[in-house]
Order: structure tokens, then sequence, then C-alpha cells
């Protein structure tokens, strides 16, 4: 196999591909790179597409269907775009029994989002999280970064709504 | 590399055999034709170890092992037949049957799928838990071959073939747990993947209906394997 | 004779050292309760009285009783006290507490059984250190073991102690940590790496965060005198993405330790080198398992394979590989420093030293605890952790998250330790320790412990992908009513089958919460059947 010596053109003249090219040359331009660098796109872009995944597949030299097989076996890549907001609730064990199912219905009540889901407006995405390790504060909400513990579903619900104007 | 490779003798089900120091149990158990279902092991491909199937009782452990996966040694006792292993085969089975639309009566694998005959052979006549009928479509986008999910026990032949012969790297599985899938490229149409070369090999290794050759009818696969051992070997020798 | 960079570090700590300290915990438990703006509240009110030269305000790392956060120490020299429940408003007024009578209202007793039971060894520097001072570790000792490690003691020394400690893996199968070690120092591989898993998956568990979080130099010396001991040049801390804090600090740690020369090429003026890098993790509860974590950080799908060969003989790259968790080698600096006898002196005969556990549920403290192998486990769920708010009963007691069990009321007496935890069904697991009341169903219980195990099943072996699923399915319908009369039958086979089948760890240990909750409170799966009316015959279906 011939070495690598140019870099693949980046799919638009964006300059945040520039971040992208960064982390992949700091983890030496190779396929052991690829779960750094999907870190970084979606930490760039907000989610992966396929303009963005096919990029990557060939700046590492990695076959396309398994960059495809990483970015969907972890569930912290996502491959839609987010909305403007975000509720991760946590539904860790102590979360669980301190009424974290409630917390969800009452979203899905008011706002029509189960995990996994956005908005039709955009405004808001609803995520659910493994465990977020803020068991102290059970249950435990994080809105737009900012972590919020023990909520019940109506102030939570008071909160989101506030979040989304 | 050049120290010889040993002999080592051993016991499958009470009886003696011999084998070198590094086959598996697999290898030596069918040399002796003594029956260990398998379904995703294929000669010729690396090791995966994923259905189960060939877990056997070994002396020494109080876990069951894997037979593809596990060399043998001088003195091993093995058990391939105990209640216990006859059991969970059966169970093993019913949750490949459980989990996709197994329907052997339409099948183009009729009569040549390895997990039909896997389950007349281990004595599969119902099964005890729910099926989950899942809604998976076809891939009929490319002219030659088809993907029938519905068929798919994830094996990941069709993945290994793709990779370690061919080189082309078009297939591989996408999600995980239940929700797992083979897909080709970034989940594309098969048709339309740049990678696939058309080879056919996937076809061939496909052990159920999953994969198959486009205008075959109900129950007229017949796969050619024998090409995976002389491949294999050839690029061996190259290496 | 101690290094020179050593010394450098104690006198810049010394330089800063003022009379008094306000320690404002920051870990993430109380930062989510706003302990950022009491932080910045101390620091303007400081910078009000002009006192900077006689109060140092800092922020620390986790002091443990998360449930009474903000958690804020005022302490001098000689005494120390704790208050709990800050407010930006309490700023001025404990601020000026400084040198008179306590602040009343706010004080968190600490001569209780929470405080005074624990025995830390793991957490001695959480809350007291600044955790983004490399200064604050060494001014307490920290990286004296690896300097003493390095220049007075062979890797076989070392490894003796580690050996003689009685330490075993505190990830959740206990294996002895000195074997292990023993192993990979043994391989001829002339490439070897360490390894520390920090993708703290069990949901109710957050040990490691707040060790990362509050002294993230102590895992580091842990690993490089790992490194030393094994013969490894190279490490990676295998982190999940969910933790940005700790990365962060981590990040900060690894560099500090950089240019302190106390990581890198000729450590501490010595011929030992070792680098560590960071791996993000991304939301894969099986990449706790070492094979998968592996993978993942070379880039792959964390799935998986089965062994031997272990890791220990060919591991990441394929190279020998020595895993352990985060709380593992949090432990190993002590070991060196006192040695593995004293050590082994605490705990029991078969589960040396302490163990830090995450208290959380229906208990009225909740938070992080360090507490010596034995303590029953009703000293800690009643006595430190103040049993049931409100008086409930204790129901029972979930420990090892997703592969552990339940232990009922009636078991509170046991101690603590590896092998007792197994023998109840449960086990040690990493940590996470959740407390119930009358108010679970167990079968609840099982099928959420179920839910989670189903969807992260990496999906490669057959039992562990359908059966977890086939699982969940049966308690679901145990709960919505709609069970049939061979439901639960299968369910125990296939808690059998799954269990010795599955390919690795996470599906053999799957069908434990299900295993306890059916051997201790059966009646309440017998309860769900009887009230069960199958809408239609899902069982007894032919072959197509």
């Amino acid at each position: 196999m011939c070495p690598q010596t140019v870099r693949n053109e980046a799919p638009s003249d964006d300059k945040r591909w520039k971040i992208i090219n960064a982390t992949m040359r700091r983890n030496g331009d190779d396929s052991h790179a690829l779960i750094e660098t999907l870190h970084s796109v979606q930490e760039t872009f907000g989610y992966l597409d396929d303009v963005a995944l096919s990029y990557v597949a060939k700046s590492l030299r990695t076959p396309l269907s398994r960059v495809y097989g990483v970015a969907t076996f972890y569930h912290f890549f996502t491959l839609k775009p987010q909305g403007e907001h975000s509720c991760v609730v946590c539904t860790g064990t102590a979360c669980h029994i301190k009424g974290a199912q409630a917390l969800l219905s009452a979203i899905k009540g008011s706002f029509g989002v189960a995990p996994g889901e956005t908005t039709a407006d955009n405004k808001l995405s609803v995520i659910s999280a493994r465990c977020i390790g803020s068991c102290g504060l059970a249950p435990a909400v994080v809105i737009d970064g900012n972590v919020m513990g023990n909520l019940s579903p109506q102030t939570l619900v008071a909160r989101v709504e506030r979040e989304i104007g | 590399m050049t120290s010889p490779t040993r002999v080592v003798t051993l016991r499958i089900d009470d009886r003696e055999v011999s084998a070198r120091e590094d086959e598996t149990i697999l290898q030596v158990a069918r040399d002796n034709e003594i029956f260990i279902p398998t379904l995703c092991c294929l000669e010729g491909l690396s090791t995966w170890g994923a259905c189960r199937l060939c877990l056997v009782e070994v002396s020494g452990s109080n876990k069951l092992l894997a037979a593809c996966a596990t060399r043998v040694a001088q003195d091993l006792e093995v058990k391939t037949n105990t209640p216990r292993i006859l059991a969970y085969r059966r169970t093993i089975l019913e949750l490949l049957f459980s989990e996709r639309n197994h329907v052997c009566s339409v099948c183009v694998a009729n009569g040549e799928c390895e997990l039909q005959n896997l389950a007349q052979r281990c004595g599969v006549d119902h099964i005890r838990v729910s099926y989950r009928y899942p809604e998976l479509s076809l891939d009929l986008s490319n002219d030659l071959f088809r993907l029938d999910p519905n068929r798919c026990i994830l094996c990941t032949r069709c993945v290994r073939v793709c990779d370690e012969i061919e080189g082309a790297h078009t297939w591989d599985v996408m999600g995980r747990g239940i929700d797992c899938q083979v897909i080709t490229d970034l989940k594309a149409p098969w048709g339309e993947s740049k990678s696939c070369t058309s080879c056919g090999k996937c076809v061939h290794v496909c052990p159920t209906g999953a994969l198959s050759q486009r205008g075959t009818a109900i129950a007229e696969v017949h796969h050619h394997r024998d090409f995976l051992p002389y491949l294999t070997q050839m690029r061996g020798e190259r290496d | 004779m101690p290094s020179d960079e050593l010394v450098a570090l104690k006198t810049k700590a010394e330089q800063r050292n003022r009379a008094n300290r306000i320690c404002v915990c920051t870990a993430a438990s109380c930062q989510s309760v706003g302990a950022d703006r009491v932080h910045k509240a101390f620091e303007a009110e400081v910078n009000k009285s002009q006192r900077e030269e006689q109060v140092e305000v800092r922020a620390v790392g986790c002091m443990g009783l998360c449930s009474a956060g903000p958690l804020v120490r005022i302490e001098n020299d000689e005494t120390a006290v704790l208050y709990r429940n800050v407010t930006e408003q309490d700023a001025s007024a404990l601020a000026q507490s400084i040198g008179r009578a306590p602040v009343e209202r706010l004080i968190c007793p600490t001569d209780v059984p929470f405080f005074t039971r624990q025995h830390k060894i793991v957490l001695a520097n959480c809350g007291q250190i600044h955790p983004e001072r490399i200064e604050d570790y060494v001014a307490v000792g920290g990286y004296e073991a690896l300097y003493r490690a390095i220049t007075e003691m062979t890797p076989g020394e070392v490894l003796a102690d580690v050996k003689a400690s009685g330490l075993r893996g505190r990830g959740g199968a206990g294996y002895p940590t000195g074997l292990k070690w023993q192993t990979v120092a043994k391989s001829p591989d002339p490439v070897k790496y360490v390894v520390c898993n920090a993708d703290e998956g069990d949901p109710g568990a957050f040990m490691d965060r707040s060790v990362l979080e509050s002294d993230p130099h102590r895992v580091l010396e842990g690993m490089a005198i790992a490194a030393y001991a094994v013969g490894a040049n190279l490490g990676y801390v295998y982190v999940r993405a969910e933790y940005p804090l700790a990365i962060s600090r981590l990040r900060l740690a690894i560099r500090q330790a950089k240019a302190a020369n106390l990581l890198g090429q000729n450590v501490a003026g010595t011929r030992f080198e070792f680098s560590v890098d960071i791996r993000l993790g991304a939301g894969a509860f099986v990449c706790g398992e070492e094979t998968a974590l592996l993978l993942s950080i070379e880039g792959r799908r964390g799935q998986p394979r089965p062994r031997p060969p272990y890791p220990a003989e060919r591991g990441l790259f394929g190279r020998a590989t020595l895993i352990n968790n985060v709380e593992t080698y949090a432990n190993i600096a002590t070991i060196v420093d006192r040695g593995g006898a004293s050590y082994a002196s605490i705990g029991t005969e078969r589960s040396k030293g302490t163990k830090v556990f995450a208290l959380a549920g229906q208990v009225k403290n909740t938070g992080l605890i360090e507490v010596p192998m034995g303590i029953s486990l009703r000293e800690i769920v009643e006595d430190m952790g103040g049993g049931v708010p409100a008086g409930g009963r204790i129901k029972a007691v979930q420990t090892g998250g997703p592969s552990g069990g339940c232990i009922p009321n009636e078991h509170l007496d046991m101690p603590v330790d590896y092998d007792s935890l197994q023998q109840v069904g449960s086990i040690m697991g990493s940590g996470g320790m959740i407390v119930m009341d009358e108010s679970s169903n167990m079968v609840e219980v099982a099928r959420y412990f179920m839910e989670f195990s189903m969807s992260e099943s990496c999906g490669k072996c057959v039992p562990c992908r359908v059966g977890t699923y086939q699982m969940h399915q049966i308690l679901s319908r145990m709960l919505s009513g709609c069970a049939g009369p061979g439901d639960l039958s299968m369910l125990e086979e296939l808690t059998r089958a799954v269990g010795e089948t599955s390919l690795c760890g996470l599906g053999q240990s799957a069908p434990n919460p299900i295993k306890s909750t059916l051997r201790y409170y059966r009646s309440e799966y017998e309860e769900a059947l009887r009230k069960s009316r199958p809408s239609m015959p899902l069982a007894e279906e032919g072959v197509r």
C-alpha cells in the first residue's frame, strides 16, 4: 500500500474541518483514531452526517461500513441534528426508583416527545441517559448542560417551558 | 517459529483422540466425526465465537467453553452432549428462530439452511418464547444478489469473508443488541455500494437465506464454499 | 532524598498556604446545586474584606455527603467546621465567622456515623485538596510513593508489595490485582500497556467519577507505579464522555505531571519513562468489559471476544496489557507508601482494604463513602445512611448494578466483602449501593435492570442479544398483566441459559437481578402471574 501523503480535501471550505483534521493528525491519522474523531465531529457540528462520516472514513483509510458500525454502536453519537435545547433525563437506578419515569411521561405529555426525539419546531430534544452520576440528587435532569436535582414532574415541565421560551 | 508442534492426547465424550496442540477442540472433534453444532464458525475465516452453539464442558473449567475458540491440551476431558449442553443448544436455536422472521416453507434456502438443519438435528420442534416479528425490508437494489434481513442470524460470515478474503470490507454490522443489522457502506442500498466488487463470496458463505442470488426461487439456494479453504491457502502462501 | 521536582512543588504549595481556608466542594453533585455560585460568592466576600492574605478560598473535590450539598468547610490548622446546604447568601455570614463562633444554623455535624465510620484511603484527599493543583497533591505526600518506587525499589519489590496487600480488582469481579500484574510483568512482550478503566457504567455508581474529579493525580500515580512494576511505558485512561468535568481535570493533571517531570521521559531524573493519554468512551456499558474496552480504544465497536488470550498476554494492539479500574489504581500509592502488609491489616481474610460505595436511593444520607471491607451492610445503610427517610422500612439493598442483585432486609447484618455478597446472590460490583423501601416492586426492579442489559447488550452473541430481549418481554408481560402460565418457568430457564452461555461478563451476569429477586421475592412474581390474563397464547407456537 502506498502511504498517504496528501490530506483528503475537506467536504466544504467550512473552517471547522480544520478542527477535525487536527484531531485526526494528533492521533496519527490512523483508523485507531476513529472514535476520537467522531467525538470531534459531533462536538464541532452537533451530529454526524453522511458527508462527515465519508470524509472521516476516507481520511482514516477505514471502510465506510465500519465507520457507520461504530457511529451507531455508541449511543453517545447521534446521526440526526439536535434541537436548540436539550433535556437529558437520567434513568440510572437511583433516579429510576425516585421517579425518572414520571419525569419522562410529564415531558411526553407536555411537549409530545419521547427520549431520542426532537420537537417538530426543533426547539427541544429529549434524551435519556444511563446515569449521569448525580445519584445523590435523584431524580436528576440536565437541561442545556446544567444539572438539576430533586425534580418533580411539575417543576421539570415549568423549567423546560422557561428554557425554550 | 521452528519449534515442532507437539501432539497431545485428550478425551472427547470418553473417546481418546490425539491432536496437534495448536488445534481447537472443534477442529479435533470434526476430524474425529464428533458432532458439535456451529453457525458463526466457518473454516477459512477468523474465529468469532458468537453463536454459542459449540459450547462444551471441559474438565478444569466450571464455565462452558466455545469449542471453536478453545485450544486442546494434554489430558483434557471434553463433553459435547451432556443434558445441560443439549438443553442450551435448543434454547439458543429457539432464540434465533424468535429473533427474525424465519419461515422455512417460503425460504430460498429451504433444505440448504444451516439453521434449519441444526433445528432438525437438535430436536427443536416448537419454540417456547414469543416471536418478535420485526418489520425488515428486503434490499433488492443489487442486480445480482439480494439481502433479506428477515433471515439474517448476525453470524457475520459475510462481514468476515468480505474483509478477510475479498479485502473490500463492504459489509459490517450497525447498531447494537437486538437492533443489530448487517449493512453495506454507510447503510447505502447494496446496489449503490462503491466498495462492493459483486464477487458473491458473502452469498456463498451465508448459512441461511439472508443473502442469495437474484432469480433463485424457494428452496433453490445452493452454496459453493470450496473456494474458501482454497483462497485462504493461496493467500496464506503469498504472505 | 526527595526529588527536586517534589521539593519545588511543595515549596509552591507552602507559599500559597493561608492561615484560614474556605473549602467549597465543586464536585459534580454539589455543582449541580449551585456550588460554583457559592465559590464565587466566597471569593468576592474575601476580596471585599481584603483578607486574601489570611483566607484562601479553595475549590475542592467531593466531601461525600451529596444530599446536603453544596458543602463548605471552613478550617484553619487547628479546627474545621463543615456547613451544609450553603447558598451564596450565606457566604458573607460564613466568611465573617472566621476567627469567631461558627454559624450554628448551617453546621453539618461530623461526629455522626456517616463520617466517623469511614476509613479513607482512596478518598483521603477528596474534599481536602484542590484537584486542579498538582502542588496540593504533592504537599500531602503525593508522588512520593512513585519516586520511592522508581529510585529505591525494583519492579519485583513493588509487585511483591501489591501481592502482599491482598488488593483485589475494584471494578467488580475482584480478581487479585497482584496476580494480574505478575502475568503482565512476566510477559516477554517488548511493548506493554497500562490501561485504566474509567468507563463507570453502572447506573447508580459514581465513585470513579468522584475520584477523578477530586484527586486525579492519585490515579495517575497509581498507573505510573503499575507501569514501573510491569515494564510498560504507555498508558491510557478510558473515561466516559458523559463525565466532562472528570475528563478536563484528568487532562489538566496529565499536563501538570508532565510539566513537573513526573510523567514522560526520565521521570524525576531516572531512566523510567511513562506517558498517559486519554480515550473517551461513547456511551456503551459493555466497554467496561476489558476486551471490549481495548477494542474501543482501538477505534472499533466494543464487542467482547472470547478469552483466552487474556489482555495480560495479548491486549491493546495485540500487546501485553494491564487493565485495572480507577479505584484499584487509587489504592496503589498508599500500598507502596505504607507497605503491602499494612494495607492487608484492613478488611477481612479474603477481602483486604477499603471499598468506596456510592450510597443512593431511598436513604437519608446519600453520597460517597469509603469503609473497611467486612463492615456490615446494616451499618452502612442504617447507621451511616440514616435509613429510609420518614422512617420507612428498608426492603432491599441493591449492589453491583445490572450485574448484581437485591439483598433483602433479613440479610442486612451480613459483612460486606466479595465472598459474602456472592453467597447471597449479589456481587461487590464497582460500588453502587441503592437502598429500596417497601414501595419498590421487585418484578419492576428486575424489569428495569433487564431493560438496561437488553439495550446495553452489544449484540454479538445470541444468548445475550436475544435472551435479554426475551427475559425483558416476559417481565413486561408480567407487569402489564398478560403473562402466560408457562412464563415463569421459561424465565427461569432463560436466566440459566443466558448466564451460562453468554460470551462475556455482561451477558453472564445479566440474569442476576432476576435470579436474586426470584430467590427472595418469588411471591411477587407469582402474584403478578395470578393477576395475569393472557390475551393471546404467546407461548407454545410451532416452528413455521
